[in-house]
């Protein structure tokens, strides 16, 4: 591509809002806003057709600094408010951007009726597996055994993991990336954004500060690099047993199946219904 | 395609009256959840929403409903839910989201019998004081009431408009008795409904300010998609909708939402005087109470006692003007209601020793009878 990163971003970035922004220095965040970033660029979208949706908590404001129609929810519940608008408005292209805890934890009901519903939406999971705002309390993917500040002497529950509860659930599309493969992470975001139905890209990122620093992960660019050591494309995961898979982090695009869209679908009931 | 809205008379069920009122006010969006005794407003709306143009969608929970019609009404389409006790109490956290952003929705609350499960197929009254102060933090909020089935369909329309004008959350109480009570209404031509929109910017985008208030404090709205670009949000905001921590702004945010409301008292506030010019006892009721009270007035009256009634149409913001002038002219004022008590706290704490304030509290599940309110006013 021929436009550098740093274009793309102040073109989408609001000038009118106040910097700094709220992320540690080396958070993932700023990876996942700039890949999400590169593929609205790519596709052409205008500002005026896009609305991104957030919860709360760290990735909850993203949308704060990015010009396009925002809207920061509450906990949990952003797809339901996308739901609202989307239904609302079939033009715009609702993005929805939440983190584990927001999707999984307090919004995991919405998070599988969302999928099961299938909407033409877009859903980006920032799975950095801790609550990074509110101090470092463990998350639903917070793994068996590391250290929280609500799990001091080790977590002794089992994980989820998010895109396989998304491919359960019924999405239409499911993906996953690290913060280390931002290229793929591009494609993906992009190719969900395109897909008619609801798409679920999972994002693995780093916590340095509230989950790596408790669990002797390193620093951000430790983080990354384990990222790169330990991920795995969905071809080869397909070739290894479950015992050969342990630990590591697939990456790729799990599940892209044609299902009937629901905004599609109500349109029908419109005509079924002034024929009634 | 025209609204399906009759122009005849009909037989219609309090809640089907509601959904009817909701698309005469231009209501095109309504998200629900099944729920004893208010589902017939889902039932209806998910047959009339589509013909309309509309749409419907049954959500996975309340809390997701209210969080649909917020994102509905900020698209630009007026939107509704409607629930009872236990889907009031989850609804609670959106509502303050949209209390707090300004978002225009109405939600129906069909009162049962509380606490918790309670009494599903029972009426109540005692979501009142939960209606104004439900979710958390100091908000503004419009609470109207309704006792029949005409009231259904008017108060709807009222409500939509209100919330439009004031960009603010309102909550329509209804009760078991109302919402499946059957009775023959007058419903007027789609052309015949008085209805107010929302203000839309008239500025340049780059000029706008989603949270500038005009003269009255109301900030123009725009909707997500027509080109002003703005953020929404549950934070505390500044105008430009951004989250902020200057103690001034946090000043500004909560004077506007208080004072939005507060100039708006003469619009809001709305009740209904039968028989008041010469009584010296009154019965100040809301809901289908006040249907038993009307009748409990006619038979004080029979037996030479000179009653009336103030039915309050609006609960909240309480209409302290028109009953305060109840209070003045009245010995004593009878309170009755299906709760222990939540409007005559309002009305002691407005009467400033002007006359007796008399509660009457029914909470076994069964309605309040005309008889048992006019033994009341013949003792006062």
């Amino acid at each position: 591509m021929s436009v550098s990163t740093q274009t793309i971003r102040h073109e989408y970035l609001r000038h009118n809002k106040k910097f700094p922004h709220v992320w540690c220095p080396g958070c993932g965040n700023g990876i996942v806003m700039a890949a999400l970033l590169r593929a609205i660029y790519r596709m052409e979208l205008s500002k005026d057709e896009v609305v991104l949706a957030s919860g709360i908590g760290c990735s909850g404001r993203m949308p704060t600094y990015l010009d396009f129609n925002t809207l920061h929810t509450t906990h949990g519940r952003a797809l339901t408010f996308a739901t609202g608008v989307k239904l609302a408005n079939p033009a715009l292209n609702v993005v929805v951007v939440m983190g584990d805890g927001d999707a999984t934890a307090i919004g995991g009901n919405h998070f599988i009726h969302a999928a099961r519903r299938n909407l033409n939406l877009t859903a980006i999971i920032i799975n950095n597996s801790i609550y990074g705002m509110t101090g470092g309390q463990y998350s639903p993917t917070t793994p068996f055994g590391a250290r929280s500040t609500t799990s001091v002497y080790g977590h002794i529950e089992q994980a989820f993991s998010i895109a396989e509860l998304a491919v359960t659930a019924g999405a239409s599309f499911v993906a996953r990336s690290t913060v280390y493969h931002a290229e793929l992470l591009d494609t993906l975001i992009e190719q969900a954004m395109h897909k008619q139905g609801f798409a679920v890209v999972e994002v693995i990122s780093n916590c340095h500060v509230q989950y790596g620093r408790r669990n002797q992960l390193g620093g951000a660019v430790d983080m990354l690099k384990s990222y790169k050591e330990n991920a795995i494309t969905v071809a080869r995961a397909a070739q290894l047993t479950a015992e050969q898979l342990e630990g590591k982090t697939t990456i790729g695009v799990l599940t892209d199946r044609q299902l009937p869209v629901s905004t599609e679908e109500y349109e029908k009931i419109r005509l079924r219904a002034e024929q009634s | 395609m025209m609204p399906e809205t009759p122009s005849k008379r009909q037989l219609l069920q309090g809640n089907e009256a509601i959904a009817h009122g909701a698309l005469a006010a231009g209501c095109r969006f309504f998200a629900g959840y099944p729920i004893t005794p208010a589902s017939e407003i889902s039932e209806e709306l998910a047959t009339l929403m589509p013909r309309s143009g509309g749409t419907f969608i049954q959500m996975e929970d309340e809390i997701a409903s209210m969080g649909a019609i917020i994102g509905a009404s900020l698209a630009g389409v007026k939107a509704m839910t409607a629930t009872s006790g236990p889907g009031f109490s989850l609804i609670q956290e959106n509502l303050g989201y949209a209390c707090a952003a300004e978002v225009p929705c109405v939600v129906v609350n069909v009162m049962r019998g509380g606490p918790s499960t309670g009494l599903a197929t029972s009426p109540a009254q005692g979501d009142v004081q939960m209606a104004r102060w439900g979710t958390h933090g100091d908000h503004p909020i419009i609470v109207l009431a309704v006792s029949t089935v005409s009231d259904c369909f008017t108060t709807t329309i009222k409500a939509f408009n209100l919330s439009e004008q004031f960009r603010v959350p309102v909550i329509i109480l209804s009760d078991e008795i109302v919402a499946h009570t059957r009775e023959c209404v007058e419903l007027p031509a789609p052309e015949e409904v008085y209805i107010i929109n929302r203000i839309r910017p008239s500025v340049p985008p780059e000029w706008y300010k989603p949270y500038e208030g005009d003269s009255r404090g109301i900030p123009a709205m725009a909707s997500f998609g027509d080109g002003y670009r703005h953020h929404i949000t549950g934070l505390v905001h500044d105008d430009h909708g951004f989250p902020t921590e200057n103690p001034g702004e946090i000043l500004n945010f909560h004077q506007r939402l208080t004072q939005k409301i507060t100039r708006g008292f003469p619009e809001i506030m709305m009740t209904r005087s039968y028989r008041l010019e010469d009584a010296e006892v009154a019965i100040i009721a809301y809901g289908s109470v006040a249907r038993s009270a009307m009748r409990a007035v006619e038979e004080a009256r029979q037996q030479g006692i000179r009653a009336g009634l103030l039915q309050l149409i609006t609960l909240f913001p309480f209409p302290r003007s028109h009953v305060t002038p109840v209070l003045k002219q009245c010995r004593a004022v009878l309170v009755p209601e299906m709760n222990m008590g939540q409007i005559s706290r309002e009305v002691q704490r407005v009467n400033q020793s002007f006359c007796t304030v008399v509660k009457h509290n029914r909470v076994d599940g069964q309605v309040i009878t005309p008889d048992e309110l006019s033994t009341r006013l013949i003792k006062m």
